[in-house]
Formats: C-alpha cells, sequence, structure tokens
C-alpha cells in the first residue's frame, strides 16, 4: 500500500521532481553558451589589452596575452591628442560634433515621428493608409541614391556643410521606421481609451499630450535607442554634408585609423575605436530592459 | 418626455450597411437596453449616439437638441467602455476630472463634483491611487464616475460588465440599477446578455443585422415574443421549437396534434405551416399536468440538476424537448413523467415570415 511507505522515501515520486545539476543536457546547454559567448567577446577582450599595452609590447605579437605593463597613453593620445589633417586635438572634436549631431537629430526625429504615429492611427483621414504607404516605401530606398540630389538641395537652400543641413537628412532619414513604430504602438493601445478622451472632450494635442504621450515611455526609448545608435554610428552622411572642422566622431575616427603616415599605433587605434563604440553600448545597457520591454509591447496588440 | 431622438439613422462602412433606417424613441428618465448577439449593430448604434462615429444618414437629437454633427464632449453624454478605458497614467481623481479641467471648470467646483461621484460610488478611499493599482470592480466603478461627474442628461453603457466575473457581475449589476433609481437620468445600456437586459430595463430592444427586431417592456418580450428570433434569443434554457401547421383548432406536428386552446392571435388565426413554441418552465410535470388543455406521458432521457432547479429532456412529437422542474424532484433517466402546458402561454410563428401570429 502507498501509504506504507514513509513520506521522504526518494523512491517514491512526490513533490518537485529532482534535477541534477551535471546532466548531459546541463553540460550541452551551458557549453555552447558558453563557447559562443566567448566567440563574441573575444574580439572586444583583444581591443581592450591591446589599448592597455605599450607600442613595444604590440610588437612581441602575442595579441591575447594580457598587458605585462598597463599604460593608459593611448587612450589620453586617442582623446586629445591624435591628429587628423591640421588638427591635433584628438576624437574629443570629434566626440562633441558627433554630441552636437545626434541630440537635436534623435529629438527632432522622435517629436515629429511620435505625431505622425499618433495621427495615422488614430484619427484616420482619407488617404492615410496611403500617406503612410508611401512613407513606409521610404525605408525601402537604398539611400545611396538620394546623396545627390541631397546635396544639391542643402547648398541650394545654404544649409550644405553645416550641422543643421546634417541634422535634418538624419531626422528625415528616420522617419519611416519611427512613424511605423509609433503607429503600431498606438494602434496596440485599446480604442477605447481614445474614444474616452473624446467624450471627455480631448482634443486632437490634448489626447496626444494628456493620454497618449504619458504611456508611450518604452516605445520612445526604443526610438531613442535606434536613433543614437543609428546616428552616432553614421558615417557616410557625416563625411558628405559636413566639413573637417564639423566631423562627427566616427568620420575622425576613419582618419585617424586610416592615416597612411608614419606608425600604425595599434593601441591607439584600439583605443580610439573603443571611444567612439562607447556612447552606443551606455545607452543600452542603461534602456536595454525598456528596449526589449518597448519591442514587445508594440508587437503584441492587447 | 423624449430623451434621445434617433431618427432614419443610417451607417454605412463603404458597400457595407450597419444601420438600416433605424428609428428610437427614448424617454426621459428610461433605462433602455440594446440587446443583440456580436455584430448586430447594438454597440455601433451606441458609438453613433455618443459621437464617435459619423453617421452616414438621419438625425440625433439629446435633450432636444439636434446633436447630429455635434462633437461628443458637446452632446451632454457620459460613456462607459467594456475595458474601463481609464487612463492608466493618471490617478483615479485625475481621470475623473479629467473632462472637467477639458472643460475648464473651476478648481472648486471640479473638487466638488469629484467628491460627490467619489461618495456616490464608494470610491474615496481610492482617490490617489492609480487605475493599475485597482481591481477590476473598483476600476468600473471610476469608469462610472467619470461619466457620474460631468452631470450629463444621457449615460451610454457599452458592455460594462462583460470583464467582470459572474459574482462581480451580479454586484455591479444591483449596483448600476441602484444607481440609476437615484440619479433618475436617461441610460442606454448596451449588453450580449439577457439577464443583464431582463432585470435592468424598463425597455429592451432587440437587435439583429441592424434592425430593431422588437422594443418593449421585459415581461412583454419574454411572454409575447413578435417573432422567432426574439423567443429563441430570450430565455435560458431556450424555448423549444414544434415545426408543422396549424390545422383548425390545433397544431398538426410530428403526428400529434398540440390544442390551441387559450391561445391570444394577434390576428385572424390563418391556416399554414408555422412554429409552435414554447418555453421549458411553462411545460408542468407531475400531478399538475393533468388538469392543462395539453397532456401527456412521456420518458424521460436525459436529467441536467442545477440546483435551484432541474432540466429534463424527453421526446414529444418527435423531437427532444426541454422542460424545467422543481430542484428537489427526484428523477432519473428513464422514468415515466406526465408533462403538459397550457397553449396561452406558448407562442406561435408563421413560417416563412417568422412573424408572431
Amino acid at each position: 500500500m502507498a501509504s506504507a511507505i514513509p513520506p521522504g522515501d526518494p523512491a517514491v515520486p512526490q513533490g518537485p521532481r529532482p534535477r541534477r545539476a551535471f546532466s548531459a543536457r546541463n553540460i550541452t546547454l551551458y557549453g555552447a553558451l558558453v563557447l559562443i559567448a566567448a566567440y563574441y567577446a573575444l574580439p572586444l577582450y583583444v581591443m581592450i589589452v591591446t589599448s592597455l599595452k605599450t607600442m613595444p609590447e604590440i610588437r612581441l605579437g602575442n595579441i591575447f596575452s594580457p598587458p605585462v605593463q598597463i599604460t593608459f597613453q593611448p587612450w589620453i593620445k586617442a582623446w586629445a591628442e591624435a591628429c587628423t589633417g591640421l588638427n591635433c586635438d584628438g576624437l574629443s572634436r570629434g566626440f562633441w560634433n558627433s554630441v552636437r549631431i545626434t541630440v537635436p537629430s534623435v529629438a527632432i526625429s522622435i517629436a515629429i515621428a511620435s505625431i505622425n504615429g499618433y495621427a495615422l492611427s488614430l484619427w484616420r483621414f482619407r488617404g492615410s493608409e496611403m500617406f503612410f504607404g508611401i512613407l513606409v516605401f521610404g525605408a525601402f530606398i537604398p539611400y545611396q541614391v538620394l546623396i545627390y540630389p541631397i546635396v544639391i538641395l542643402l547648398r541650394d537652400i545654404g544649409l550644405y556643410g553645416t550641422l543643421w543641413g546634417l541634422i535634418i537628412v538624419h531626422s528625415i532619414f528616420g522617419m519611416p521606421i519611427l512613424t511605423l513604430l509609433f503607429r503600431n504602438y498606438f494602434g496596440s493601445i485599446p480604442e477605447e481609451l481614445f474614444k474616452a478622451a473624446r467624450v471627455d472632450g480631448a482634443g486632437f494635442w490634448g489626447i496626444f499630450f494628456r493620454v497618449m504621450l504619458p504611456m508611450s515611455l518604452p516605445i520612445v526609448v526604443v526610438a531613442m535607442i535606434l536613433q543614437v545608435t543609428g546616428i552616432w554610428n553614421d558615417f557616410l552622411f557625416g563625411v558628405i554634408y559636413t566639413k573637417p572642422d564639423l566631423y562627427p566622431m566616427t568620420v575622425q575616427l576613419n582618419n585617424i585609423v586610416n592615416s597612411v603616415q608614419g606608425v600604425k599605433e595599434y593601441n591607439v587605434n584600439m583605443a580610439a575605436t573603443l571611444l567612439t563604440g562607447l556612447v552606443p553600448l551606455i545607452v543600452y545597457f542603461v534602456s536595454g530592459k525598456l528596449f526589449v520591454r518597448g519591442i514587445a509591447a508594440g508587437a503584441v496588440k492587447g | 418626455m423624449t430623451s434621445v431622438l434617433v431618427k432614419d439613422l443610417t451607417l454605412k462602412f463603404g458597400a457595407l450597411t450597419v444601420l438600416n433606417t433605424l428609428n428610437l424613441d427614448i424617454a426621459e428618465g428610461e433605462f433602455l437596453v440594446l440587446l443583440g448577439a456580436s455584430g448586430c449593430g447594438k454597440s455601433t448604434l451606441l458609438n453613433c449616439i455618443a459621437g464617435l462615429l459619423d453617421v452616414s444618414a438621419g438625425e440625433i437629437h439629446i435633450a432636444g437638441r439636434n446633436v447630429t454633427w455635434a462633437e461628443p464632449s458637446e452632446r451632454g453624454i457620459g460613456m462607459v467602455f467594456q475595458s474601463y478605458a481609464l487612463y492608466p497614467q493618471m490617478t483615479v481623481e485625475g481621470n475623473l476630472s479629467f473632462g472637467l479641467r477639458n472643460a475648464r471648470m473651476p478648481k472648486d467646483e471640479i473638487a466638488k463634483r469629484v467628491a460627490r461621484a467619489a461618495e456616490v460610488l464608494q470610491i474615496g478611499p481610492l482617490l490617489k491611487r492609480k487605475p493599475g493599482a485597482l481591481s477590476g470592480g473598483q476600476r468600473q466603478r471610476v469608469a462610472i464616475g467619470r461619466a457620474l461627474v460631468r452631470d450629463v442628461d444621457v449615460f451610454l453603457f457599452d458592455e460594462p460588465l462583460s470583464n467582470l466575473d459572474a459574482k462581480l457581475r451580479a454586484d455591479l449589476r444591483v449596483e448600476i440599477k441602484r444607481l440609476h433609481h437615484r440619479l433618475k437620468n436617461t441610460m442606454i445600456y448596451v449588453t450580449h446578455d439577457q439577464i443583464e437586459a431582463m432585470t435592468l430595463a424598463d425597455r429592451i430592444a432587440i437587435m439583429k443585422g441592424g434592425v430593431i427586431q422588437q422594443l418593449d417592456s421585459p415581461t412583454e418580450i419574454y411572454n409575447r415574443p413578435q417573432n422567432k428570433y426574439v423567443a429563441g434569443f430570450i430565455g435560458s434554457p431556450e424555448i423549444n421549437f414544434f415545426d408543422g401547421a396549424l390545422a383548425g383548432d390545433g397544431f398538426a406536428t410530428g403526428g400529434t396534434l398540440l390544442p390551441l386552446t387559450n391561445y391570444a392571435f394577434q390576428g385572424a388565426p390563418g391556416a399554414g405551416p408555422a412554429w409552435y413554441g414554447i418555453r421549458p418552465e411553462h411545460i408542468l410535470s407531475g400531478e399538475v399536468a393533468r388538469g392543462l388543455p395539453f397532456a401527456t406521458e412521456v420518458e424521460i432521457e436525459i436529467v441536467e440538476p442545477m440546483g435551484s432547479d432541474t432540466l429534463a429532456w424527453a421526446t414529444l412529437a418527435g423531437i427532444p424537448v426541454r422542460f424545467r422542474m422543481d430542484g428537489q424532484a427526484r428523477v432519473q433517466s428513464g422514468d415515466r413523467l406526465l408533462i403538459g402546458f397550457d397553449p396561452a402561454r406558448a407562442s406561435l410563428f408563421d413560417k416563412t415570415t417568422e412573424k408572431r401570429l
């Protein structure tokens, strides 16, 4: 009889199923995960250790070995002393240029795209679907074909070679994907909420600022991450639509790393590259959780 | 006095006609329920009255004013939605006062109205909370409060209880009825739940395919359904239908002649194919059936005990018939039992038009 077996007898299946830590399944699973993680982390590791070595040590050729003598000189040089063209003030100039490009571009594109998305999802008008279709179609045009027309356009309105010219270009190119993002997000908000606000007498802007926008933090963060990384990492528009004084950090990085004169300072190059990649990385680490939540919120119709 | 008047209302979505020249006249202080299966146009009609949908033709008058072109907020209506539709980032107080702040009402007047609504609905302790921290029943109360503070002529309810569990639904149902007694506003209430309709309504409008099938008091609708659809829709368990034909002073179906004694015909009793409907609760069983105009002995096939009463199935005139018995009745399948009914309680419908005879 079952009741004759004392409770706690390991032979009797009861309570939670026992799980072995070192089962074949676990070893395969975690082994694979560790391997893949190492594969992706290795280049980053090489960059970091190289940036902390002196040039004689690098010339020994052991790229995987940790630095014998840690030096921060390459970082200082990359930030403040490396020469690009005539300027010898390092990446710091490009950094501040990039900040002055990225902040207004992100703010303007998100502001306009959120209003677009809101209007297109909740205030349908005759032809709004067509309007949206055309806008999204813009996302599929290879932007290389637009480079030259935009040069002419910017020249004609007198913004060629200025920061504002580049900011406008970035804002426009972010529009299709951001509008799509916001439209889908607002489309997933229950329509009754919108109706309730109308019964309560709120108008187009009242509903946007007081009901919809306070609910959109997750999607605003998603848009912000997409735009910050996209605009910060942009090279092509930066090199084409600005001039040497105003080059963003990526262009300056290229000019440091790809300089054909003198000795290749690998440690400085590594430090400069890490410095340039730091901003998107920080943005992602700070708001990564919200990013995932926002993506999911837009995807699942609630 | 008329509170809400819907005149020749038509609504089309492209080629699809959802409402077709619909007329409705709702008296002041009346509780009208729009009842129907999903897709019958009841919510659409409510949205038209609220001004959330533009009508294709016709007029809507509220409190004597033509509001066909007016914004929802200018119509003197408050609306309660199925999903509550509370503003998630505002406190309960913010939710209640949102409409008043939009109307630029003085602060002390807003505070007064919010306090009154909170008192009526007993949500005073919740005022500082956000909707996320409320239960379903509390949220729906706040949603009602949002309509209440605006001091409107007409309350519109769009399936307000459908998202709640059964027990809470019954509680809030009574509370809405109590609220109506206290406020005496006109209320229009959309639901697909016939219990809600029967218990709350002064009048019920049963809709199907964008057309009002019958507009009457709950008792009239239950006792004298005007067509076969209404008869089948109202009543649970469902009414029994016999397919047959009128033959002289009886109804011939499946080899049996059901009497028509006491049946009140709408017009002249005609002849021809028809439906004969009798509700399960109007079929009596046991000794009481003996004196009725129609009585016969049947064999019970299935018994469904529900506590308060018991539903039994038997074959009568060739079709399975359900009838309601006392909850304490001790019967089992295989028992033979005398059942009978009074044709005065029956409903006859023409076979082709499905209209009441």
